[in-house]
C-alpha cells in the first residue's frame, strides 16, 4: 500500500505528460483541419512510404553495424580488471559528453570533400572521395551516435558471466567459435535485446543527421515529421499521423526483442 | 587472454583516437570561427573608421565609438522612463544571431534598452519563419515582439496574428525609406517596421568554377556538378526556378509550377547537397563551389574567405524585408512599441546593421555608410535592378502552399502509387505487435503451470 502511494506523484505526472498527449497524437492523426474524423493523413503519409521504409532500413543497418561493433568491446571490457573497467567505460561514455549537435558537426567537417579525412588522404596523392551527402554518412552518424548505447546494456550483462564458465569450458575442450556461440551469446541476450532497442528506436526517428550528413538528400522519416510541426509545411495533423504510424513501428520492434529477453528469463 | 588484452587495447586506442580526433576538430573548428567572427566585425568596424569623413552626419557621431558605447545625447526626444517603475519583462523573439547582443564589439542592444527604460528585455530566438508562426499559432510563445520576414507577415495578418502598432507611440518611424513603407505583405503599413532587408543573390568560388557566373543559369550548368548547393525550402528553391523560367515568384498558376518543379528535378543530378545554414560550411570550407543565399552572409562568407565572391542574378531575384511586428496575444503593446521605437534610434538601427551585413530600410543609417558600403550591391544593390528586377514574397493561397510542398516532396523523394498501402501497413504492424504480446503472455502461463 505505502508503495504505491510513493507512486501516485510520477503517475499523475505519466498521465499529464505522456498519456495525454499520446492521445493527442492519435486524435490529430486521424482528424483533419476542420476537426472531422478522416483517414487522409494517414492515407497522405504513403507519399513518404519510401522516406519511411529508408529509415528503417538506414537503422536497421546502424543497429547491426552496433551491435558488430559493440559486442567485442563490451566483451573485453567486461573481463578486464575491476580498476580499469571503469576507465575504459568512461571512454566509451566520453563523447556522449559533448552535445549531439556538435558531434555530428564535426563528422562533417572531417568529412567534406575538402575535409580533414580527404585533405589527409591527399597528401598520398589518394582521392578526394565522395564521403558526405549519401546514405553511408547518414549510416555512419548514427553508429556513431549511438553506438554507447548498444555497449552499455551488453557490458552490464556481460560482466555478470561467470569467468569460469568459460574456463570450464575450455577445460572441456570447446573451441572458441563454441565459447562464443554456446555461452557468451546466450548469456547476454537480455544486453543484445536491450541495445537492439535502444540503438534502433533512437536512430528510426532522428532528424538532425540525415540533414546535416546526409545532404539533404537522404531525408528520414524524422525531418519529415520536424517539417510538419516547425518546418516549411505546416500540418500538425500530418505529422501526428507519421508520429504514429512511427510509434507502431518502435511498439512492433520491441515486443520482437522482447520476446528473446523473456524467453531467456524463463529459461 | 594475452592476445584479448592486445585486441582489446587496439580497439580501444582507435575508439579513442576517432573520439579523440573529432573533439579536437570540434572544439578547434569552433574557436576558429569565433576567430573569424571576431575578424570580421574588426574590419567592419574599422572600414568605418576610415571613410569617416564621407557624409555630413557621420560628423554628428564620435565614428571611433558608435557601435561600442551608445551616446544618449544622440537619442531622439523621446520619454523612455515612462514604463520604469511598472516592473515590466518584455518577450523579444528573433532570429538567431539577428541583433547586435553579447557582442564584445558592440553595446548590447537589449541591456542598453534596459538601462533605459527599466524594463527587463526576455530575447529568445527562432530558426524559420515557419517555426515562429507554429508557436505564435499554438499559443506557446508568448511574445511582445516577433521579427518575421514579408510573406509570414501577410499570413500573419491575414489570421489575425498580430496586431495594428499605435505610430505616435513609435516617432522613429519617419526615419523608415518611404520605398519601404506599404509593401504587398502589408499594404497600408499598419503592422509593421521594417527592420532589415535584402536579395538573393549567388556566392562562388572564384577558383572552382571555370566560367564568369552571371546568375541563376550557372546553378544549371553542367560544368558546376557536384558542385552546386541549393536551399532546401521549397519557397526560396522555387523562387528561384521561376525566376530563371521568367515566371512570377508568386505565381499560382499551377503549369509555372509544374514548369519549375521540373526543372528543380533536373537540376537535382547536378546538385551536391540541400542546405540552408550548413553553406557556411561547405562554401567557406570549399567543398561547393556555387550556391545561392541571402545578401547578408553571403557578404559575411566573402569577409571570412578571400577566394568567394558574388553575382547578381542577371534574371532577377527575390528582395525580402524581415520587420518587426507585435502579436496580438502580446502583453505589453505599449512597452513593445517603446523597445521599435529604440532599435530604430539612429545609433542602435547602425549598430545593428553593421554587426549584421544586411541592407537597411533606415535613412539614418543610410547616412551614416562611408562610400565603400554605398557602392557595394550586396549591402546596396543599384535601385533600378531593384525597381525591375525584384520581387517581394507574399503570402500564397493555402492550396498553392501544398501544392509546392507536394512538388517539393516529389523532387526529392520518389512517391509510390498505392493510396491503400500505408493504411494496410499500419494495420498489419499493430496486428503482428498484439499477436506478439498475447503468444508471449500465453507462453508465461503455460510456463508457470
Amino acid at each position: 500500500m505505502k508503495s504505491r502511494i510513493l507512486a501516485i506523484p510520477y503517475i499523475v505526472w505519466m498521465i499529464i505528460f505522456t498519456v495525454i498527449p499520446l492521445g493527442l497524437v492519435i486524435f490529430f492523426a486521424f482528424t483533419s483541419q476542420s476537426g472531422e474524423f478522416t483517414l487522409s493523413n494517414i492515407i497522405a503519409m504513403n507519399d513518404y512510404l519510401d522516406v519511411l521504409f529508408r529509415s528503417i532500413e538506414f537503422s536497421v543497418i546502424a543497429t547491426i553495424i552496433c551491435l558488430i561493433l559493440g559486442f567485442p568491446v563490451a566483451f573485453l571490457i567486461s573481463r578486464l580488471a575491476r580498476g580499469k573497467q571503469g576507465t575504459m567505460l568512461m571512454i566509451v561514455i566520453l563523447p556522449m559528453w559533448i552535445n549531439f549537435l556538435l558531434r555530428t558537426y564535426a563528422w562533417m567537417t572531417l568529412l567534406e570533400e575538402n575535409g580533414l579525412i580527404n585533405r589527409f588522404l591527399g597528401l598520398f596523392h589518394l582521392g578526394p572521395f565522395n564521403l558526405i551527402n549519401n546514405s553511408g554518412a547518414v549510416i555512419l552518424g548514427m553508429i556513431y551516435n549511438y553506438i554507447p548505447f548498444m555497449i552499455l546494456p551488453l557490458y552490464s550483462v556481460m560482466t555478470k558471466i561467470d569467468g569460469n564458465v568459460i574456463e570450464a569450458a575450455q577445460d572441456l575442450g570447446c573451441s572458441g567459435f563454441h565459447i562464443i556461440t554456446k555461452i557468451i551469446i546466450p548469456l547476454s541476450k537480455q544486453g543484445i535485446s536491450t541495445g537492439i532497442i535502444t540503438v534502433f528506436v533512437p536512430s528510426v526517428s532522428t532528424f538532425i543527421i540525415s540533414r546535416m550528413l546526409g545532404g539533404g538528400t537522404n531525408d528520414l522519416i524524422g525531418d519529415i515529421i520536424e517539417s510538419q510541426f516547425l518546418g516549411n509545411s505546416y500540418n500538425p495533423h500530418l505529422g501526428s499521423a507519421m508520429s504514429l504510424v512511427l510509434m507502431v513501428i518502435v511498439l512492433l520492434i520491441m515486443s520482437l526483442f522482447n520476446q528473446f529477453g523473456s524467453e531467456e528469463a524463463v529459461i | 587472454m594475452k592476445k584479448n588484452f592486445v585486441l582489446s587495447i587496439v580497439l580501444i586506442i582507435t575508439l579513442a583516437m576517432l573520439m579523440g580526433c573529432s573533439n579536437n576538430t570540434s572544439t578547434s573548428e569552433s574557436s576558429a570561427k569565433s576567430k573569424t567572427l571576431s575578424n570580421i566585425s574588426t574590419t567592419a568596424a574599422f572600414s568605418t573608421d576610415e571613410g569617416s569623413k564621407a557624409a555630413v552626419s557621420r560628423d554628428d557621431f564620435d565614428m571611433d565609438t558608435i557601435l561600442t558605447r551608445l551616446d544618449k545625447s544622440m537619442l531622439s526626444n523621446y520619454d523612455y522612463s515612462r514604463l520604469k517603475d511598472k516592473n515590466i519583462t518584455l518577450s523579444v523573439c528573433n532570429w538567431g544571431e539577428y541583433m547586435a547582443i553579447n557582442q564584445d564589439e558592440y553595446f548590447d542592444v537589449n541591456r542598453e534598452f534596459e538601462k533605459l527604460t527599466g524594463i527587463k528585455v526576455n530575447y529568445k530566438t527562432f530558426a524559420t519563419n515557419e517555426e515562429l508562426y507554429s508557436k505564435i499559432k499554438s499559443g506557446g510563445g508568448d511574445y511582445d515582439v516577433v521579427i518575421p520576414s514579408d510573406y509570414m507577415i501577410s499570413k500573419m495578418i491575414k489570421e489575425g496574428l498580430v496586431q495594428k502598432l499605435d505610430y505616435s507611440n513609435i516617432p522613429n518611424f519617419s526615419y523608415i525609406d518611404k520605398d519601404f513603407v506599404g509593401l504587398e505583405y502589408d499594404p497600408k503599413n499598419e503592422y509593421s517596421v521594417p527592420y532589415t532587408w535584402g536579395i538573393v543573390c549567388i556566392v562562388y568560388n572564384k577558383n572552382m568554377v571555370s566560367k564568369e557566373i552571371t546568375g541563376w543559369c550557372d546553378l544549371w550548368d553542367e560544368a558546376n556538378k557536384n558542385h552546386i548547393l541549393m536551399f532546401n525550402n521549397p519557397r526560396d528553391a522555387f523562387g528561384i526556378a521561376l525566376t530563371y523560367l521568367g515566371y512570377s515568384q508568386n505565381t499560382e498558376n499551377k503549369k509555372e509550377l509544374e514548369e519549375a518543379a521540373s526543372i528543380l528535378k533536373q537540376q537535382k543530378n547536378l546538385v551536391q547537397a540541400y542546405v540552408m545554414d550548413e553553406i557556411f560550411d561547405k562554401v567557406g570550407g570549399e567543398s561547393s563551389a556555387i550556391a545561392p543565399y541571402y545578401a547578408g552572409d553571403v557578404q559575411t562568407m566573402i569577409d571570412e574567405n578571400s577566394n568567394l565572391d558574388f553575382c547578381i542574378p542577371k534574371e532577377g531575384t527575390n528582395k525580402f524585408v524581415d520587420a518587426i511586428c507585435i502579436p496580438t496575444a502580446a502583453k505589453n503593446k505599449e512597452a513593445a512599441e517603446m523597445y521599435i521605437n529604440f532599435l530604430n534610434e539612429i545609433q542602435v538601427a547602425y549598430a545593428n546593421c553593421d554587426y549584421l551585413c544586411y541592407s537597411t530600410p533606415h535613412t539614418g543609417v543610410y547616412n551614416l555608410f562611408d562610400d565603400e558600403i554605398k557602392a557595394n550591391p550586396l549591402r546596396c544593390p543599384p535601385d533600378e535592378y531593384l525597381a525591375n528586377k525584384t520581387e517581394v514574397f507574399i503570402n500564397l493561397s493555402d492550396d498553392t502552399n501544398t501544392y509546392i510542398q507536394e512538388l517539393w516532396n516529389q523532387i526529392k523523394i520518389d512517391k509510390s502509387k498505392s493510396p491503400w498501402l500505408m493504411p494496410a501497413f499500419l494495420l498489419i504492424a499493430l496486428a503482428l505487435t498484439i499477436f506478439l504480446n498475447i503468444r508471449r503472455s500465453r507462453k508465461k502461463k503455460q510456463d508457470i503451470f
